[in-house]
């Protein structure tokens, strides 16, 4: 086979390939058809896995609770949930031509290229989808930071800044399947730039920074090796999925999958109109979202339930309401009660509890009892 | 394995080959064989039966990233002047069959990538400046050389491969007949695409996958394509009772990991036995399987099935092991070996000559590239070359090694040591662990009585693995000192060959009284002991030994003590072994990272 010339940092041209490549592959496999990567395994067909799916639901109306970590079994579907979100995102507005999505309303929080612009004579934008950008195993920094463009440098001699994932992932969702084999520098880099929203690069005599705000989901196998004790409660919430146990559930899953395996076109259909639901009930949850009441009572049980478990810091506080807050704007209810927290504290707080690795009582059981504890039985 | 046996093996892979061939791309075959004429002609019959124009690529176990995913093709790029990306292996094979070699030491890094296609059907890289995203739509033989069940290949792997062969005892003379024509293999896989699979077949799928104590729910699928391939191959259009069977036998059996209950399983019952999946079935009047024949229900058949197909040797143990019965237990048992695949961690790239290190192509690149106008003009020679590289452009990778410390556990569980405390001993040992967990550690874990040691646990870095065995733990018997000495020698040699550091923590009361030979004899224990105390007295072996003796006993001239001083290492008294005692002691002992 001879090596494949692909043009850098021109996404058009990329997506051009990448449909010529697909044309061509299709000719070399014989009868299978992989899932194509435009219809996902749709999101409301996920069955069960309730928690992993609010969890993400929760993230996806309201951005700032900070990450989304899921850690479980093989096969649980974590993979196919991420990439199914994607299209339950309400579309956002972005400037045209800006390679960092900037958003035209935040005229605070416009990348340099943008403010220049701006100050030239307004900005075009338009509607597009919420990125979700995955990173791919085996990623190197320089195309996850972006470095200097190397076409342009070599073929015409100038110095300038190829964007890389992080700037694509702006706005969006950043997902890391496999968190734990990914290698430390680059798990420290995304945690440090998630949380300051802004990428600082500073290599190959480039000076450049632009804001870098996503959602960092991390899904993989304790199996595989655990996660370093400081990554943990650097996500928002973090959510455990088991695999099923009770057979009708087991029996649901493969039917599922394999209907979509066979005709992923005709699945899809089938299960739109529950896909629309979904897509309309996050739109509208996000925009209720400023709109809902934190009540004192609700603060204080909050404070409460993380000083009852140990959850020290600001931070886990802070994410227990804000998720709460989603999940109640979620449900159209108009302020956070006790439901909303004792729903949310689980994934809030189970991995922020100083954990003593080898203590056979799962986190999960201490929050539970510590629920109970606070808000009754 | 007798020639009946053989045979049937052989008949079984050439089945499984003709199946997979039906039905190759986002599935595979993990074949424990080692390198000979079966498994030769194996992979020879596979090569038949797939179409003649697919590709066949063979990976090999140290293939690096660029090569497996694709990078910077560095020829093409100097001559075009321009950044050009190389398709990798996974692209390459995309349409047919990547074959892993000594699959069972693959990393686990590499396991994901190649796991990440077969799901996905595509691989996407973000790599030394160039990105890509490419069909590689594969099927997976993964050839697995390992001897025990420690060495298979990774559990992520395994997961995704329909079909676990094992041909390690069948011999060149056994391999005859072949399952099907290719003629009849491609008109299976012309066929598949209209194969229907009943609901039942299903719900059979799922419960027995259940009975057998398989928890993937990747299991059922595979072995519901199996089943239409099978289908297929007999040119049939309704998935039936023979092709559950089949694919219990091929996808199933070998995954089970407890022995499923006889039952009635010979006898066809007339209603399908207490089973909850079944029992839900025919509770459930909207189901279609109520009962359509009078056959047995299908589940039963198709344990049946499995249960013919699992080795007698292997069921009896999965009948008499409670303990594999914990998917996790099993489950992990070839995660642990995933754990090697770690590199220093890359400091970035330094100017520097080549015999420094490794180039860095896009960073010798990107140093090279903004002089190209002005060398370009100023070229002495005509050479025509598209960019201009200079030596003092080259761009060496550093890397810091954060060399992996693997700490093994060599715990005392004889009799002596177990009146005294061995509760005390598994104490110790989980401070000490609580410690790895915070440096990254992996653990291993061997303990000794009885007459022999044995190695509980593999080095992983699954610490409540290593406490769940910890746990259950039985204590009793002579103490084997030196054998046990031999046996943690023997895994610090492999963890070394592995590039990770190996620090031993002996925890024993020094008592040995079982030699060599296994005979019972306290002076020539000590002695033997002390011998292979010695041979661990290796650079880069660091080593400590914790006395668990009562205080009465550990003088200057204590057993362990000796022994710490015969395997150069430090040597701790039980008492005085509080939390940061031990901790310390073992970062001291321990090199610096």
């Amino acid at each position: 086979m001879s090596p494949l010339p692909v043009k850098l940092s021109r996404t058009t041209t990329r997506a051009i390939e990448a449909r010529r490549m697909q044309a061509e592959g299709a000719l070399a496999a014989q009868n299978f058809s992989p899932p194509d990567s435009l219809a996902p395994f749709p999101f409301t067909a996920i069955v069960g896995q309730d928690d992993m799916k609010l969890a993400f639901v929760i993230a996806a109306i309201d951005p700032s609770v900070g990450g989304v970590l899921v850690f479980g079994d093989r096969g649980t579907g974590k993979s196919t949930a991420v990439r199914a979100l994607a299209r339950l995102l309400p579309p956002m507005r972005s400037v045209v031509g800006c390679a960092y999505n900037c958003d035209p309303a935040a005229t605070a929080a416009l990348c340099d290229g943008c403010k220049k612009r701006a100050a030239q004579g307004g900005l075009k934008t338009t509607l597009r989808a919420a990125p979700v950008v995955d990173l791919p195993l085996g990623a190197t920094e320089d195309r996850v930071v972006g470095a200097l463009d190397l076409e342009r440098a070599l073929t015409q001699g100038q110095k300038s800044f190829e964007p890389g994932l992080l700037a694509k992932a702006n706005r969006g969702f950043l997902y890391i399947d496999e968190a734990n084999l990914l290698e430390d520098h680059l798990v420290d880099l995304l945690l440090d730039v998630a949380a300051s929203g802004e990428n600082v690069v500073e290599r190959e005599g480039l000076s450049v920074r632009h804001p870098a705000r996503f959602v960092l989901i991390g899904s993989g196998n304790p199996e595989e090796g655990e996660l370093r004790p400081q990554l943990l409660d650097r996500f928002g919430l973090a959510v455990d999925v088991k695999t099923p146990t009770d057979i009708p559930t087991r029996i649901e899953v493969v039917r599922r999958r394999d209907a979509f395996e066979r005709d992923p076109a005709r699945f899809a259909k089938a299960w739109s109109v529950e896909e629309h639901k979904l897509r309309r009930r996050i739109a509208t949850g996000r925009e209720r979202l400023g709109a809902v009441a934190a009540p004192d009572k609700a603060l204080e049980k909050a404070a409460m339930l993380c000083v009852a478990l140990g959850a020290d810091g600001l931070r886990g506080e802070l994410t227990l309401l804000r998720a709460a807050r989603a999940l109640a704007s979620f449900e159209g209810v108009e302020r956070v009660g006790d439901a909303q927290l004792r729903r949310v504290a689980p994934f809030a707080l189970g991995h922020r509890l100083r954990r003593n690795p080898l203590d056979d009582i799962g986190s999960g059981t201490r929050v539970a009892r510590a629920i109970e504890e606070i808000f009754g039985a | 394995m007798s020639g009946d046996g053989e045979a049937a093996a052989w008949a079984r892979a050439s089945h499984a080959a003709a199946l997979f061939a039906v039905d190759p791309l986002g599935s595979g075959v993990s074949l424990r064989a080692p390198p000979g004429p079966a498994r030769d002609a194996w992979v020879a019959l596979l090569r038949d039966y797939l179409p003649s124009g697919a590709p066949m690529r063979r990976a090999p176990l140290s293939i690096s990233d660029d090569r497996l995913l694709g990078g910077l093709d560095l020829a093409a790029t100097l001559r075009a002047g321009r950044p050009v990306a190389e398709t990798g292996l996974l692209a390459q094979a995309d349409g047919g069959v990547l074959v892993l070699t000594m699959a069972e030491r693959l990393g686990g890094a590499t396991a994901a990538r190649i796991a990440a296609a077969l799901d996905s059907g595509e691989i996407e890289f973000a790599r030394d400046g160039v990105s890509a995203r490419q069909h590689a739509r594969i099927g997976v033989v993964a050839l697995d050389e390992g001897h025990d069940d420690d060495e298979r290949p990774p559990a992520a792997l395994l997961d995704r491969l329909a079909f676990h062969l094992d041909l390690a005892e069948v011999s060149h003379r056994a391999v005859k007949e072949r399952h099907a024509s290719a003629a009849q293999v491609a008109a299976a896989r012309a066929r598949l695409p209209l194969v229907v699979a009943p609901a039942k077949a299903i719900e059979a799928l799922v419960a027995a996958a259940a009975r057998l104590g398989i928890d993937s729910l990747r299991a059922p699928l595979l072995a519901l394509r199996v089943a239409r391939a099978s289908c297929a191959l007999r040119c049939a259009d309704v998935v039936d009772d023979e092709d559950l069977a089949v694919a219990a036998c091929l996808a199933l059996a070998p995954r089970a990991t407890c022995a499923p209950p006889i039952e009635e399983s010979d006898v066809p019952p007339e209603e399908a036995g207490d089973e909850p999946g079944s029992a839900k079935n025919d509770a459930d009047p909207k189901n279609d399987n109520a009962q359509p024949r009078e056959a047995p229900a299908p589940d039963d058949l198709i344990v049946a099935a499995a249960r013919a197909a699992i080795p007698a040797d292997v069921l009896a143990r999965l009948a008499t092991d409670a303990r594999t019965r914990a998917p996790s237990v099993r489950g992990g048992k070839s995660g642990a070996a995933l754990v090697s695949a770690r590199r220093g961690r890359p400091m970035g790239a330094r100017r520097g000559a080549l015999r420094e290190g490794r180039l860095c192509i896009i960073e010798t690149l990107r140093a090279a590239a903004p002089w190209q106008p002005l060398r370009r003009a100023h070229a002495a020679d005509n050479a025509g070359l598209a960019v201009r590289v200079r030596a003092d452009d080259f761009r060496v990778t550093r890397f810091r090694e954060r060399r992996e410390t693997t700490a093994i556990f060599v715990v005392d569980a004889s009799g002596s040591s177990a009146m005294q405390r061995l509760g005390e001993v598994k104490g110790a040992i989980e401070l000490l662990l609580a410690d790895c967990y915070v440096r990254r550690d992996s653990v291993a874990l061997v303990a000794f009585r009885g007459k022999s040691a044995e190695i509980l646990l593999p080095p992983t870095r699954s610490l409540a693995r290593a406490k769940r065995l910890l746990a259950a733990l039985p204590g009793g018997g002579g103490t084997p000192l030196a054998h046990g000495l031999d046996a943690a020698g023997a895994l610090a040699e492999s963890v070394k060959r592995k590039g990770q550091t190996p620090l031993l923590i002996l925890l024993t009361d020094g008592r040995g009284n079982i030699d060599r030979k296994g005979a019972p004899d306290r002076a020539k224990a000590l002695d033997d002991a002390l011998d292979a105390a010695r041979r661990l007295r290796a650079p880069g072996l660091a080593a400590l030994a914790i006395d668990s003796s009562p205080a009465a006993a550990a003088g200057a001239d204590a057993p362990t003590r000796k022994i710490a001083e015969a395997m150069n290492g430090r040597y701790l008294k039980m008492p005085f072994a509080d939390a940061a005692t031990l901790s310390q002691a073992v970062r001291a002992a321990a090199p610096a990272p």
